[in-house]
């Protein structure tokens, strides 16, 4: 407990950073710079360790990573102008997956503002539409109550990216500091809805009357701390769970129930259940386009029960019979003393019928062929981890939906990825915000060639902060995703998709950083163990094949049924015909 | 169909963008907006019209109320309720002209706010049917120039919008440690 504080003159600076640690902070990711210089400068009286990136994007992103490893709010500093605009992409992704991060900025002296001074941007302005909050403070009296009011709003309801702009002038000036006297005042702020009663019994009625329901297990049930729940709830009710990209670690996904990622690359036999259920229970999940496909051939027979805290969701895309709008956990708690037990093995048996077809598509169970595919590496990679604290991190494209499909993720936070946004360059500075808020947890980069060549700058990152951040960059030579929708909707006319790549391998190595090359599947296991042994941390560099496609897929406006499915047997590259 | 929402907003810097930002962000088009002050000088008060199916004003509703500065929103469409638009209008109003224009504001009951040798400037209140109706009568004349204040609305009857009541009724925040202000 610390102490009162009332009546203590300090600077807006010290301010600031009395809060943070008030707040629970021990790490903050920053980058200095002109307009800041004051907030670093009283650094030097806080216990929090600042981290220094290299690009502020990578510090926002960290600051996104920390939160969804630890469910904490992260933070990020950076100084005005493109200090602060650098952070737009990282406050952006943190948006859309509804991730809690507090970006700090410095602004130019409060006499400057709107005189286009050196490095004066309007941030609060160009991050309105991408925060779910944001604040100018131009005095150092406004510092107290606005990060307490940032970090209440950041992580209460459905959490955000919240950014404090604080002029010059109000970080070297001084105020009383009183944290008591600060608290939030948000009259309008209402983060605690609850469903009522009609409601609670319009669901359990169709729960009830449902022959051919699906759970669809989102992102929610993580943020709200609800896997147990969502466990007990799917036991109780014998309903079979889907999930989202996000979901994926809310569920375990060796549990009887568990079918596995639903979407544009979900398995078959789950879009296949959705568009069959009489049923659909969303569970925190917000009915992407890349979760639907073709909202008009969407689940067809399904009623549709959503439960959410965000009342804005409903009905947004998918119109729905009984809306449950409040905490995940809670809305839980009261509807399951009143689950009855129903047996749904017919349902159920008729799921498992579906698998078939897939099983003999899989990749996994198709003759070595003596080529390296991502999905084995994936594969290797979870049988030599998934006993341990593992956190994955992905970036955006084809090994992360190989990594959805073919890395069994049994916990919560134990996937991090960029959803909602799709952010290329996310995977390598996320890992590092895992890393600093787990720091027992071992954390592996899964990174495609591109993606990691957007924020590469981060390594340096890694090795001064001395960070185990073990790297698997998954090397196709092309940018894989966007080439594969050029193979599949461009008549494989390949327009800026292939990369010629530096020697990942020996770039590491001049950041002091161990590496490795693997381009046969016999050297996956052998380089991954290595990695897990030596210490410090190791980048993989696996050459896989060049144009492989994840399978399947839902193009991009079809029906959920209509997918595009691996041919049964692998056909080979235009290398091997 | 025309919704009309009743806003209340905390009286701070921005908020007018962000209420405005949240129109055209989620591709809503505002048809008017006024904003003015209310009995307490740290509330502001909105009046919004926008075009918008009933799925579509509900989720207008939802998303003002996602911005932390909004206090409450209601959405008056089909309330029974008074609307009111003001118009300035300046005729062209030779002397031969001047009597039937002044006749005309009389019938509206609008009345003639600056007279000049070759204008009048009328002054109008009243729902938007009846100001349209009289500037179609006024046209023939030469409108040269026209402002209107698009419209505030209130419910009819005792009931009340405000944001004190909501604040006493539903808005409490569970966390202990956050107070309430307003």
């Amino acid at each position: 407990m610390k102490p009162k504080t009332a009546g203590k003159t300090m600077t807006g600076a010290g301010i600031l950073w009395e809060c943070i640690e008030r707040e629970g902070v021990k790490d903050v990711f920053g980058y200095p710079g002109g307009a800041i210089l004051p907030a670093y400068d009283a650094l030097k009286h806080s216990k929090i360790h600042h981290i220094l990136v290299r690009h502020e994007q990578g510090a926002t992103h960290m600051a996104d990573g920390y939160a969804r490893a630890s469910g904490k709010v992260g933070v990020a500093v950076a100084t005005s102008g493109p200090g602060a605009t650098n952070m737009v992409t990282g406050i952006a992704t943190a948006m859309l997956d509804s991730s809690p991060i507090v970006c700090i900025t410095g602004q130019v002296g409060s006499k400057l503002i709107g005189s286009d001074a050196f490095q004066e941007t309007d941030i609060t302005g160009v991050t309105l539409p991408i925060t779910k909050h944001n604040y100018l403070v131009t005095h150092a009296n406004e510092v107290a109550r606005t990060i307490r009011e940032a970090f209440y709003v950041a992580k209460s309801g459905r959490p955000g990216p919240v950014l404090v702009d604080i002029t010059k002038d109000a970080q070297q000036t001084s105020a009383e500091f009183d944290w008591d006297a600060a608290k939030p005042q948000l009259p309008g702020y209402r983060p605690d809805l609850s469903p009522e009663q009609k409601e609670y019994e319009q669901a359990l009625d169709l729960i009830h009357n449902s022959k051919r329901p699906v759970i669809l297990a989102g992102h929610g049930i993580i943020i709200s701390g609800a896997m147990q729940e969502v466990r007990d709830f799917a036991e109780r009710a014998g309903i079979p769970v889907a999930l989202t990209l996000l979901g994926i670690g809310a569920f375990p996904a060796a549990h009887p129930l568990n079918l596995g990622m639903m979407g544009m690359h979900g398995e078959a036999w789950v879009n296949h259940t959705i568009q069959e259920a009489d049923l659909l229970l969303a569970f925190g999940m917000r009915f992407d386009d890349r979760v639907t496909g073709n909202l008009k051939t969407y689940a067809p027979n399904a009623k549709k029960i959503h439960i959410e805290i965000d009342p804005a969701e409903i009905n947004k895309n998918v119109k729905v019979d009984v809306p449950l709008v409040g905490d995940l956990r809670e809305v839980l708690h009261q509807l399951l003393p009143h689950v009855e037990s129903i047996d749904r093995s017919e349902w159920l048996d008729c799921i498992d019928k579906l698998k078939g077809d897939s099983a003999v598509r899989d990749i996994q169970n198709l003759p070595d062929s003596g080529h390296l595919y991502a999905a084995h590496v994936i594969n290797d990679l979870w049988r030599e981890t998934r006993d341990g604290d593992t956190i994955i991190v992905t970036d955006v494209g084809q090994h992360q939906m190989w990594e959805a499909q073919y890395y069994k993720h049994e916990k919560a936070r134990s996937l991090i990825t960029s959803g909602g946004l799709g952010t290329m360059g996310f995977a390598l500075p996320a890992a590092i915000g895992a890393k600093v808020a787990r720091p027992e947890a071992e954390v592996w980069v899964v990174v495609g060639d591109g993606g990691f060549q957007m924020t590469l700058c981060e390594l340096a990152t890694i090795v001064q902060e001395k960070l185990k951040v073990n790297i698997a960059i998954i090397n196709n030579g092309f940018l894989g995703m966007v080439r594969q929708w050029q193979e599949f909707f461009y008549e494989r006319n390949y327009a800026a998709t292939p990369l010629l790549n530096p020697d990942f391998a020996k770039l590491a190595e001049a950041y002091g950083i161990r590496s490795m090359t693997v381009s046969e599947r016999s050297q996956v296991i052998p380089s991954v163990r290595a990695a897990r042994e030596h210490d410090g941390p190791v980048l993989i560099n696996f050459k896989v094949e060049q144009e492989d496609t994840v399978y399947p897929m839902v193009a991009a406006g079809a029906s959920l049924h209509e997918m595009i499915r691996r041919p049964s047997k692998i056909v080979e590259t235009a290398a091997d015909e | 169909m025309m919704n009309t929402f009743v806003v209340y907003v905390e009286n701070k810097p921005g908020v007018l963008t962000r209420v405005a930002s949240l129109f055209r962000r989620r591709a809503f088009n505002i048809d008017s907006l006024t904003v003015g002050r209310t009995e307490k000088p740290e509330v502001s008060r909105m009046t919004i019209t926008a075009e918008a199916d009933q799925d579509q004003a509900r989720r207008i509703e939802a998303n003002l109320y996602k911005l932390v500065n909004v206090l409450l929103v209601e959405n008056i469409t089909h309330e029974p309720s008074i609307v009111r638009d003001l118009a300035m209008i300046k005729v062209a109003a030779t002397h031969e002209a001047r009597s039937h224009v002044l006749e005309l504001a009389s019938v509206f009951r609008a009345r003639v706010v600056d007279v000049a040798p070759d204008s009048l400037t009328i002054e109008i209140t009243g729902a938007e049917d009846k100001i349209d109706g009289l500037l179609e009568v006024l046209r023939p004349y030469g409108v040269l120039e026209m402002v209107r204040t698009g419209i505030v609305a209130m419910r009819r009857g005792k009931n009340t919008i405000s944001p004190a009541t909501a604040i006493n009724g539903e808005l409490d925040i569970a966390e202990d440690d956050v107070s309430q202000s307003v």
